[in-house]
C-alpha cells in the first residue's frame, strides 16, 4: 500500500513541530519558574552588595565579579590558544599519524566530564604548582576545559572556507600568512564567534571545575591568587547547604538573566560578522 | 624580440611522473591578445599557471625549461615579486566575500601589506573599476558587498582587482565559461579595450570567442604546442591537421 507523499510530509511536519515547540517550551518553563522564585529577591543592592553570613543576607556583587573574570580571561587565554591551533591542523599540516593524534586528543578532552577537569585542576595548579584555591588556579583550568570546542569550531569553520579564496590571494602575491589573516579568518568569523560564544556560555554555568580550582570564598577576588566564587557556585553552595533558598533563586535569575544577555549580544555580534563578512 | 612580455622555452611541466606539457615554446609580445585553445586536459591551464607559478601549490609539481616576463627568469624570482606583476582571473567569478567592491579591487595591496594614501587608493580604484568597464555601474555602491553584483559584473569586478596591480601580463582561464552570453560579450569587448594596456594570456573553448578578441592563438595538444601564430592565418589556413580537425569541431 502506498502512502500518499503529501500526508507523509504533513504528518512529517506535524511531527517536528511538536518537538520543537516541546523543546521550546522547557526552556519557557524553567526560565518562567526561576523567574517567578527569583524575581521577589533581587533588586539594586542585591546585585551591588557583598553576601553578609555565608550569604544568607546581603548580595552576590563577589560573584558577579568573579564570574566575569573567570570568564573574560579564560576566553582570552582559549581563544588564541584554541584558533592557533586550528590554524595549524588546517593551514600548516597535512594529515598525517600526527595530525590525528591531534585530533583524537582534542576530541577526548571535548568528551571529559568538567568535574575531571576540576579534578586535574586541583591536583596539577592548586596543589603541585602550589597556586592554592585561586582565580588563575580556575581560569587554567577553564582554559583547558574549553579550548576543546574553541579548537573543534574553529577548524570546522576555516575548513569551510573555499579553497578557490586562498588560491586568489595567492594569486594577489599575498604570503601564505597574509592571506590567513586577511582572508580565511575574517571569511571564518561567524564560525570562530559561535564557538566562542559556546565557551563563555560553559566557563559561566560551570561549577565542579570551578569550585575544585577557584575555592569559594565570598570575598571579591582582587588578585589572580585570590579565591572567589562565581554564581553558579554561589547558588549551589547556597540551595546545596540549605543557607538560603531565597538568596539561591535570586542569584539564579541573575545568573539566567546573564545567560541570556550574553546570548543577545552574542546574536547581535554575530549577525554583524555575518554581515561583515559573508 | 623587442616587444616580447612572455617567452617560454623547451618548457616542461610535471605533475607526478606525468609530462603534462611537452616543450613548449612560446612568444607572446607586448598589447595583445593571444588564446590558447584545445580540448580538455591537455594542459592549458598547466601552462597558464605555470606563467605565475601557482601550479607550485601543488604538491608533487615539477617544471624544466625556461620562462622569462619581459626579460627576467620567472623561476629565479620570488613567487611574490612575481605575482605582482602577473595578474590571474578563473573561471568562476569570485570576489572576496568579505570585502567590499571598493576594498576587493585594492585587494592586492591590502593583502601585501602595500600602504597607499587613501586618495591615491580612490584614484586606483576608480582607474581600474574604469579600465574593466565597471565604474558606472557601481560607483554608487563602492562600499558594497562585491557578492550582491551579478556573475558578469563579479567577473569584472576580478578583472579589475588583477589590473589594479597593474600587471604586465593577464592570464585569464576561461573566464567567461561561467557567464551568460549578454555578460560574455561585454567581457570581450573589454578585452578588446584592455589590450592597449596590457598584455593578455586567454584561455578559452569558445572558438568563435578567440577569433573575435585574439591576436595569436596556440593550439595545444595532449601537451604539446601543435601550432602557434597570427589568429587569423591560423583560423582561415591551420598548418597542422590537428589544428583544422579541432577548429572544424571534429573534437575537443
Ligand atoms: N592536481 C593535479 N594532479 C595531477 N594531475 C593533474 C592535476 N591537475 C591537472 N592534472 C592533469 O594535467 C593535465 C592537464 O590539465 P589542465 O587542467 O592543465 O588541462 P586544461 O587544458 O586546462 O583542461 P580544461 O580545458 O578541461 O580546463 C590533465 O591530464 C590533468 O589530468
Ligand atoms: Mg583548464
Amino acid at each position: 500500500m502506498r502512502v500518499n507523499p503529501r500526508i507523509i510530509n504533513q504528518a512529517v511536519r506535524v511531527g517536528l513541530s511538536a518537538q520543537a515547540l516541546f523543546t521550546v517550551s522547557i526552556l519557557v518553563v524553567i526560565v518562567a519558574i526561576i523567574c517567578v522564585k527569583g524575581f521577589p529577591y533581587i533588586d539594586f543592592a542585591f546585585i551591588f552588595s557583598f553576601p553578609e553570613d555565608m550569604g544568607r543576607h546581603g548580595g552576590i556583587f563577589p560573584s558577579i565579579v568573579g564570574t566575569i573574570q573567570l570568564a573574560l580571561l579564560s576566553i582570552l587565554l582559549a581563544t588564541p590558544l584554541g584558533v592557533g591551533t586550528a590554524i595549524f591542523l588546517t593551514e600548516y599540516t597535512r594529515e598525517s599519524a600526527f595530525t590525528k593524534l591531534i585530533r583524537f586528543g582534542v576530541e577526548s578532552l571535548a568528551g571529559i566530564p568538567s568535574i575531571l577537569y576540576g579534578l586535574f585542576g586541583f591536583i596539577f595548579f592548586v596543589i603541585k604548582l602550589k597556586m592554592g584555591w585561586s582565580l588563575l588556579a580556575g581560569v587554567l583550568t577553564l582554559t583547558i576545559m574549553i579550548l576543546p570546542t574553541i579548537i573543534r569550531t574553529s577548524e570546522e569553520a576555516i575548513r569551510a572556507v573555499p579553497r578557490q579564496l586562498r588560491i586568489v590571494s595567492y594569486s594577489l602575491s599575498a604570503s601564505k600568512w597574509e592571506t590567513i589573516k586577511k582572508v580565511v579568518l575574517p571569511a571564518a568569523m561567524p564560525g570562530i564567534l559561535t564557538g566562542i560564544m559556546l565557551s563563555i556560555g560553559r566557563a559561566v554555568g560551570e561549577t565542579a571545575a570551578v569550585i575544585f580550582t577557584m575555592g569559594s570564598s565570598l570575598r571579591l577576588p582582587l588578585s589572580l591568587m585570590d579565591s572567589g566564587r562565581t554564581m553558579a557556585v554561589h547558588f549551589y553552595i547556597l540551595a546545596r547547604e540549605g543557607i538560603s533558598m531565597e538568596k539561591a533563586y535570586g542569584t539564579a535569575l541573575v545568573l539566567v538573566l546573564s545567560i541570556l544577555l550574553i546570548n543577545v549580544v552574542a546574536y547581535y555580534l554575530m549577525n554583524k560578522a555575518i554581515a561583515r563578512y559573508s | 624580440m623587442e616587444n616580447t612580455v612572455l617567452k617560454v622555452e623547451n618548457f616542461c611541466a610535471f605533475f607526478g611522473d606525468n609530462k603534462i606539457l611537452k616543450e613548449v615554446n612560446l612568444s607572446v609580445s607586448k598589447n595583445v591578445v593571444a588564446a590558447l585553445m584545445g580540448p580538455s586536459g591537455c594542459g592549458k591551464t598547466t601552462l597558464i599557471r605555470c606563467v605565475n607559478r601557482m601550479h607550485e601549490l601543488i604538491p608533487g609539481t615539477a617544471i624544466s625549461g625556461k620562462m622569462t616576463l619581459v626579460n627576467e627568469d620567472i623561476y629565479t624570482m620570488q613567487p611574490i615579486v612575481l605575482r605582482r606583476k602577473v595578474g590571474m582571473v578563473f573561471q568562476k567569478p569570485n570576489p572576496f566575500p568579505t570585502m567590499s567592491i571598493y576594498e576587493n579591487v585594492i585587494a592586492g595591496y591590502k593583502l601585501n601589506g602595500i600602504r597607499i594614501p587613501r586618495g591615491e587608493l580612490d584614484n586606483i580604484v576608480e582607474q581600474s573599476l574604469k579600465k574593466a568597464a565597471l565604474w558606472e555601474e557601481v560607483k554608487d555602491t563602492l562600499h558594497r558587498k562585491g557578492t550582491f553584483l551579478s556573475g558578469g559584473q563579479q567577473q569584472r569586478l576580478c578583472i579589475a582587482r588583477a589590473l589594479a596591480m597593474d600587471p604586465e601580463i593577464l592570464l585569464l582561464d576561461e573566464p567567461t565559461s561561467a557567464l551568460d552570453p549578454k555578460s560574455t560579450s561585454q567581457i570581450e569587448e573589454l578585452f578588446v579595450e584592455l589590450k592597449k594596456n596590457v598584455t593578455m594570456l586567454l584561455v578559452t573553448h569558445n572558438i568563435a570567442q578567440a577569433a573575435r578578441v585574439s591576436d595569436f592563438t596556440a593550439f595545444i595538444y595532449l601537451g604539446e604546442l601543435i601550432e602557434f601564430g597570427p589568429t587569423e592565418k591560423m583560423f582561415t589556413v591551420p598548418k597542422d591537421k590537428r589544428t583544422e580537425e579541432y577548429l572544424t569541431g571534429k573534437f575537443g
